[in-house]
């Protein structure tokens, strides 16, 4: 197949602008152009020209499958399990020498592993009760998905070799049932999640939190959208709160980097410290 | 020593490799001069679930550090560059690197193929790709590309390789222009140190 253009992804990036309002044009190109060839082979569609074609159309039903496959959901549950361990050991203790209460902001959740993950952490801390956690993402269908919490039973294997890295209090298999080829989430876990579709590109600040985890979320994005969404998670963190990137991310580049300190460098854990 | 003539210039330098490519990687990169400044990317395969200790391991014998970068790093002259754990390793138009969790790619993240097929993407026909011992078609699919973008293809001849799948399939399906031995790989990357110095 032909090598997609520049110029054509940018075309293509118009047509969704025009007809639906979510900007792509702040997307990392390289990622960008690999998610439309994908969906230019599912749907096999002759080129993409005939996909702009199709999304000119204005067909809502059609772009919100579009919008699901164009956005990464490859996740897991405790990744990096030593990030995890640091949350728990640290982070989390140092968040609640000052406060009752812990408020938690995922921001491009996905499928929801790794808000399973922090309710896990959180009620094998006692403290489930006592946190208030919201889980965005851009795309409807999936936030569906991370609650409905049922994950194929291939990607538990791993999900419990992490748990175990973890060193959680007990088992993995405690928090699910395998249910139709399924593991099913217990759902009480993430009973006072809010989960809410919002997105990084254009969404505003709408709360304030002591940690917000947006992990492996803004290696999708270039430099410029990469600022403008770290100046929203600063506007949206307390003074002294935390902020998690994923383990090769960084904010060393980024215009709000002194407005932080590094809490881990090996884990990515930094915290705000100007306004 | 017979020549290569390498007639051109070129600005990156891509490496796969697998099983049985550690001990060549290491003898290769021991054997740079300290000045050698086209940048090289390397993509081995390797657990996804261990960060720490790989590039420490490659470290211990390179005379140039070698690095694991970041998301969106910028590219530069004299440096060697490793994919981190459980990432893939993409160049980005403009000269940077950019990590994604995509999908696994032949069972691998890091994929090579991912690495060489962006990279070719990137620099044309001012690229060098190289695949070592390993025992996957991981890579085939990206030398086909660098090929096919008209940069240049080498592999570790098969009958060397600890396990020859992966240069094999590499052969199979794309004009490889170099099929070498290790000591041969190494006069190849020192010509071009040359060559690129003068030009």
């Amino acid at each position: 197949m032909q090598e997609i253009e520049i110029t054509q992804l940018r075309t293509l990036v118009d047509i969704v602008k025009k007809h639906y309002d979510y900007d792509f044009a702040n997307y990392a190109m390289s990622s960008f152009r690999r998610r439309i060839q994908r969906i230019i082979e599912l749907y096999k569609f002759s080129s993409i020209e005939a996909l702009c074609e199709r999304l000119s159309t204005g067909d809502e039903k059609f772009f919100h499958d579009f919008l699901s496959e164009v956005t990464v959901n490859v996740t897991e549950m405790f990744r990096d399990p030593s990030f995890w361990r640091e949350l728990r050991d640290n982070v989390i203790p140092n968040i609640l020498l000052n406060n009752k209460n812990i408020s938690i902001w995922h921001a491009g959740c996905s499928s929801g592993e790794e808000v399973f993950s922090m309710a896990i952490l959180l009620k094998e801390m006692d403290l489930l009760d006592r946190a208030r956690i919201v889980a965005t993402d851009i795309d409807t269908a999936i936030l569906e998905k991370a609650r409905q919490g049922a994950y194929s039973l291939k990607n538990m294997e791993l999900n419990q070799k992490n748990y175990i890295r973890f060193q959680g209090n007990f088992n993995l298999e405690k928090y699910y049932k395998e249910e139709n080829n399924k593991a099913v989430m217990d759902k009480s876990l993430v009973q006072g999640v809010q989960f809410k579709a919002h997105n990084l590109v254009d969404g505003s600040p709408f709360s304030k939190f002591d940690l917000i985890l947006c992990r492996n979320v803004m290696i999708y994005f270039n430099q410029t959208l990469q600022n403008q969404v770290l100046k929203m998670f600063h506007e949206s963190l307390y003074k002294y709160s935390y902020l998690v990137v994923g383990s090769k991310e960084s904010l060393i580049w980024c215009e709000i980097a002194n407005k932080f300190i590094v809490v881990s460098n090996e884990e990515k854990i930094y915290k705000k410290v100007k306004d | 020593m017979a020549h290569f003539n390498i007639s051109k210039t070129y600005k990156a330098i891509v490496i796969g490799g697998s099983a049985g490519s550690f001990q060549v990687i290491s003898k290769i990169l021991s054997s740079l001069p300290k000045d050698f400044d086209i940048p090289i990317m390397m993509c081995l395969h390797r657990l996804r679930h261990v960060r720490n200790g790989f590039v420490e391991a490659l470290n211990i014998k390179s005379n140039i550090k070698i690095e694991e970068p970041f998301d969106k790093e910028t590219i530069k002259r004299g440096k060697i560059y490793l994919a981190p754990a459980n990432y893939h390793l993409c160049v980005e138009l403009g000269n940077t690197f950019a990590l994604s969790t995509e999908e696994l790619i032949n069972n691998s993240r890091p994929s090579i193929d991912m690495l060489l097929q962006t990279s070719a993407y990137a620099y044309r026909d001012k690229l060098v790709g190289i695949l070592l011992s390993g025992a996957n078609k991981d890579g085939a699919i990206g030398m086909k590309k660098i090929h096919d973008r008209g940069g240049l293809t080498l592999v570790q001849d098969p009958k060397e390789c600890l396990i020859d799948t992966m240069p094999s399939s590499a052969l199979k399906i794309t004009q490889i222009d170099h099929v070498l031995s290790v000591n041969r790989i190494i006069d190849f990357l020192l010509e071009l140190h040359k060559t690129c110095k003068i030009a």
